[in-house]
């Protein structure tokens, strides 16, 4: 049941990605309201895939890289259309959704068999949500980023295309991508800490540097320096473009370590 | 008889010719009554704004004439010799001078096309000369017709439209900046009218912070009044710069007032927030090179234009698909 809903939400999610990407060179209302519908309807079959999986499959206890993966997906839709709703801002959807698609397929990509564990990894749950919720969190700041340097050049090199017209205005793209590391930044460090609580009790130790946890811990200091950073000298703007960006490859990094990880455990 | 106008204008000259013929209001009085001492010239009026010069007259002969008008020109400026005039110098005669006095009035000669300001110079012009007593029927009828051909082109068409679109350029501009003006602060540097109308228009969206900065400080008072903004003493407005999110300047100036070293402080000081520039003053007002510091954005009166003739083009588009 949960398979045939996660592989809708796929084709949905893709076909989503392929109109919000059209829509960044296209003036069309028509499509906006095609893409929106489609991502919505995608979002509603995601949260059944989900749901179905939580209830009955073996993620329950001890989710795997996929759930992980998937869930990320699903919140980071679940933002696009928060703001949507708040702000009309369909470009977002331009950004998000393939991001959200491209999880998604890693998701399916990854072994969704649970490498069996101690029951004690009860908490893992609680790990996984609260860093996934870190991590939409950056994947925002990141695409807000994205989009703050696209309008900085249009507004630089006076280039007053489709694009230009359809993205918000600087600050508003530099307070979400503000907004987006103060959330993302605490629930990080909570999934950080009850991650480290749940390797105690999994294998008595809190950190045992795997190159996934000392990368989780690298990012987590470089977020906490851009996040003082911004709130103390001013690195705003630009550079908070910038960093974010940078800080997510390492994010991204991290998740390629886990999902290593998992193919580790399954073979 | 021959009606003849010579001149020249931001078309013909750059701006270190035109400002050294500028005639300052307070000599013009003295201008005209020397002009119109030079035999063979029957009548005269004389144009001086910071982007045109001109002499329009009567004369008994026109090669004479001609160069009676050259020789006032260059005789007015020691440092610009008479040679060094010719090249920038039109002549026109009879109806093409008649012509040249309407494009000038209905401001179709203008660098900032439908821009108002022109009109009042040509009326201001003529009152000059009328004082001094130096037109006669011939420039009288002229000048008054070319007044009211103005004013039915202002209220007619659409021509005055171009200048409001460029101010309404700049506040749609700063939209994609700032997505909320309410909590904005406008600096205005300078008097030009473009400047005042885009700083109406800023108001109209949204901004209530205004400072205004002038050379002669009792203008900014009275301007600052008039917008319910403060006035900046002009020596300081660079320091001042950093409160400002949104800087217009429109000043005579002929050299550059804000240097990418202000920016690039003011920037430093507003903890890397973005800041808007325009420079609707020509000859520009601020560096250019002010366009690579981080987090400035610069607009001067060509880009502005530009974007105008881009919302045109695209509304023809939308039209043309709906």
């Amino acid at each position: 049941m949960a398979a045939v809903f996660f592989m809708v939400t796929m084709a949905l999610y893709f076909a989503a990605t392929v109109s919000f990407l059209a829509l960044l060179v296209r003036r069309a209302d028509a499509l906006s309201t095609f893409s929106l519908t489609i991502t919505a309807v995608g979002f509603a079959t995601h949260t059944v895939a989900l749901v179905t999986r939580m209830l009955t499959g073996p993620g329950a206890s001890s989710p795997s890289i996929h759930e992980a993966l998937s869930f990320f997906s699903w919140m980071l839709i679940l933002v696009f259309l928060a703001v949507e709703f708040r702000h009309r801002l369909h470009v977002l959807g331009s950004f998000i959704v393939p991001l959200a698609l491209v999880s998604l397929v890693s998701a399916a990509a990854l072994p969704d068999t649970v490498p069996t564990l101690q029951p004690v990894f009860r908490t893992l749950w609680v790990h996984v949500t609260l860093s996934m919720l870190g991590t939409v969190g950056f994947a925002v700041a990141f695409v807000a980023g994205v989009m703050y340097l696209i309008q900085d050049g249009l507004l630089k090199s006076k280039r007053f295309n489709v694009l230009y017209s359809k993205l918000p205005a600087l600050d508003f793209l530099d307070d979400l991508n503000q907004q987006s590391i103060v959330l993302g930044f605490p629930l990080l460090t909570l999934g950080i800490i009850t991650g480290a609580i749940s390797a105690e009790f999994a294998r008595g130790s809190y950190v045992n540097w795997n190159p996934e946890q000392t990368w989780a811990l690298v990012t987590w200091l470089f977020y906490f320096v851009v996040l003082v950073g911004r709130l103390t000298v001013g690195w705003r703007a630009k550079r908070a473009a910038y960093l974010t960006i940078i800080g997510f490859a390492g994010v991204v990094l991290t998740l390629i370590g886990v999902a290593i990880k998992s193919f580790g455990s399954v073979s | 008889m021959h009606i003849v106008v010579v001149g020249l204008s931001h078309k013909t000259a750059p701006v270190e010719i035109r400002e050294k013929l500028a005639v300052p209001e307070s000599r013009l009085g003295e201008a005209l009554n020397r002009l119109c001492g030079y035999s063979g010239i029957k009548e005269g009026m004389l144009l001086s704004t910071c982007n045109r010069v001109e002499v329009y007259a009567v004369v008994e002969e026109l090669e004479a004439g001609y160069s009676r008008i050259q020789e006032f020109l260059a005789d007015a400026h020691l440092s610009v010799s008479s040679e060094q005039l010719t090249p920038h110098l039109y002549w026109q005669t009879g109806d093409r001078a008649v012509a040249h006095l309407f494009r000038v009035a209905c401001s179709l000669d203008s660098m900032v096309v439908g821009e108002s300001q022109i009109l009042g110079q040509v009326k201001d012009a003529f009152e000059m000369a009328l004082t001094h007593k130096t037109t006669g029927l011939i420039l009288n009828k002229v000048v008054k017709k070319a007044i009211t051909v103005a004013k039915r082109v202002r209220t007619d068409t659409r021509i005055a439209e171009t200048a409001v679109s460029v101010s309404y350029a700049a506040v749609e501009l700063a939209k994609k900046i700032f997505s909320d003006l309410r909590d904005k602060t406008v600096l205005l540097v300078g008097a030009g009218e473009m400047a005042k109308l885009a700083a109406r228009h800023f108001i109209a969206s949204g901004v209530r912070h205004v400072r205004v900065t002038t050379r002669t400080p009792q203008h900014a008072v009275a301007l600052a009044d008039r917008f319910s903004g403060t006035a900046v003493p002009f020596e300081q407005f660079r320091e001042e710069m950093a409160a400002a999110d949104i800087v217009l300047v429109s000043t005579g100036a002929a050299h550059y007032l804000v240097g990418s070293d202000d920016v690039q402080r003011a920037v430093k000081q507003r903890m890397n927030r973005p800041m808007f520039l325009i420079d609707i003053s020509v000859p520009r007002n601020i560096d250019p090179a002010v366009r690579h510091v981080d987090n400035a954005f610069l607009f001067d009166i060509d880009d502005l234009k530009f974007r105008v003739e881009q919302n045109r083009g695209g509304r023809l588009q939308e039209a043309e698909q709906a």
